[in-house]
């Protein structure tokens, strides 16, 4: 029995070297002074120098978040508009036809959406740019949103809503002194989950983003494809440590998110 | 009064769908029918059933299969190891993080690893077998696929692995059936749900798979995904693309209905 613990142990233990091996690769030689990703010859700082010299791709990550940021707050914004008007349709049927195409973006292949945003953009004639690359990130980060958020609002008690209008609420007092309050962690949820798929996304940018502007990933795969470079690894490292900055940050969300619920059952 | 709440809600959201779902998919069917001069055609269609289009589908397929099958083999036992361990979110978390790190640094990472000169050559050199050409072969293509995929599959996994209740494990062993008979006839069955929306989050990425392709593949291997891409941005064959991607939704959709209909979410 002892043997067997022991076994298993050691097979997720490769699962977890397998898994990080290529990210400490990456970490590890962005301090190499040779330049290649083999040969260690000596310690040096010089690609995170190169890094921070690079001004173009710096406007670059800052591009990256600045779209990051607004498509999360603005599929945040739309997308809890869009929970609430599923759950205020009372009809079956126009509900699950509402979800269905909610979740058409979501189990769709990123070329597709890539390339049917293409088409679309060109046809209403907006300029593939800043605001193409928005617009398709805060198409496909909406259904995200309502999909977490949604399941806050069918768990909150109807009788909260009938108690607040018995009590002389008016539409915009239920909904925010009763309703939003109790969806909020969904809410901060859908939001970093948006903000997660925006900075990861790869192959719907690359269709819409056209020449003049570029994210990270899309930067990232034109100079891969030039070859080695270690200032991207110096950039991965950074990102790596933001990452897991974020990872702690939504730790902590779902945390928050588990205690009130937690109350309310108690109650 | 509340009538008049709920239509004010749905009229962004509506909106939405129209601009974002419905009329995109409306565009790529009507581009389908088009050639590259504007005009009314269905040789796209015609095209598509050529011997050039249908061996890159089945190609497409094959690997599509392979990467699930071996992510699936690779994902089931770490998931369930993951349930017996203490701490057991801790680590589920621990395996999530990698799939937060972008996509493009990842196989960016194979590049050096599997490069001439790379680690994996050094070890395997270390055991006196000469350096090999990993990079830009189908070994190296369904490798990154497959550990790009192994979290999505393990999620799923693990989430009902952790929801079956412990007392059908015990009852079975209780009725004599051997650890072997109790995974086959028990806990397999019991967590089907996970494994299909495990194989649903890989299966369908992995037909579109592009960038891949060109980054480790170098070329060699064309998914429809890679046809796609093709098409629109470097042949600029939009029709033809819009074709391709119109399977490529028929096939998610055909694959989601045999494979039950399971929402993805977290």
């Amino acid at each position: 029995m002892k043997k067997k613990f022991k076994l298993s142990n050691l097979y997720l233990i490769f699962v977890f070297v397998v898994l990080y091996a290529p990210i400490f690769y990456l970490m590890f030689y962005s301090f190499n002074e040779g330049g290649t990703m083999y040969d260690f010859t000596e310690f040096t700082w010089d690609w995170y120098v190169v890094l921070f010299e690079d001004t173009r791709l710096l406007i670059i990550v800052l591009n990256t978040f600045i779209i990051a940021l607004l498509s999360a707050a603005l599929s945040t914004v739309l997308g809890a508009i869009g929970a609430l008007a599923i759950w205020y349709v009372k009809k079956n049927y126009t509900k699950n036809l509402l979800l269905s195409l909610n979740n058409v973006l979501i189990v769709s292949p990123d070329v597709v959406i890539g390339a049917s945003l293409l088409i679309m953009f060109t046809f209403l004639g907006i300029k593939l740019g800043f605001t193409s690359v928005l617009l398709a990130h805060i198409a496909f980060s909406v259904p995200i949103v309502v999909l977490m958020v949604l399941p806050k609002l069918n768990e909150m008690s109807p009788s909260l809503v009938d108690a607040a209008r018995d009590l002389g609420a008016n539409n915009w007092n239920v909904l925010s002194k009763v309703i939003l309050p109790y969806i909020t962690p969904g809410i901060f949820a859908g939001f970093f989950m948006a903000l997660t798929y925006s900075l990861d996304d790869f192959a719907v940018t690359f269709f819409v983003t056209g020449n003049g502007f570029s994210t990270l990933s899309v930067e990232i795969y034109s100079l891969a494809r030039r070859g080695v470079q270690l200032n991207i690894n110096a950039l991965s490292t950074l990102l790596f440590l933001f990452t897991i900055l974020l990872v702690i940050i939504y730790y902590f969300i779902s945390k928050r998110n588990a205690r009130p619920t937690g109350l309310e059952a108690r109650k | 009064m509340q009538n008049k709440s709920r239509n004010l809600y749905l009229i962004p959201y509506v909106l939405w769908i129209i601009l974002c779902v419905v009329a995109p998919i409306l565009l790529i069917v009507f581009y389908s029918f088009q050639d590259i001069h504007g005009n009314f055609t269905l040789n796209n269609y015609v095209n598509f059933f050529t011997p050039v289009y249908l061996k890159m589908t089945l190609g497409s397929f094959w690997y599509a299969f392979l990467i699930t099958a071996f992510t699936l083999l690779v994902s089931y036992p770490t998931a369930y190891l993951l349930t017996k361990t203490k701490y057991k979110q801790l680590w589920l978390l621990l395996i999530i993080v990698p799939s937060w790190i972008n996509l493009l640094l990842k196989a960016y990472a194979f590049l050096g690893l599997f490069g001439k000169y790379g680690f994996v050559n050094a070890m395997i050199e270390t055991f006196g077998i000469g350096p090999y050409q990993l990079l830009f072969t189908d070994f190296s293509f369904i490798f990154v696929s497959v550990y790009i995929f192994i979290p999505f599959m393990i999620l799923p996994i693990f989430n009902s692995l952790d929801k079956l209740n412990q007392s059908y494990v015990d009852a079975a062993r209780d009725l004599g059936a051997s650890p072997f008979k109790t995974f086959v006839k028990v806990i397999f069955p019991l967590t089907m749900d996970g494994v299909k929306s495990g194989v649903q989050v890989v299966f369908i990425p992995a037909l579109s798979l592009f960038m891949l392709t060109r980054l480790i593949a170098g070329n060699k291997v064309i998914t429809l995904g890679t046809a796609v891409e093709q098409q629109f941005l470097v042949t600029q064959d939009w029709g033809m693309g819009s074709t391709i991607a119109v399977f490529l939704v028929l096939i998610m959709v055909l694959f989601m209905i045999l494979t039950g209909n399971r929402k993805r979410g977290l």
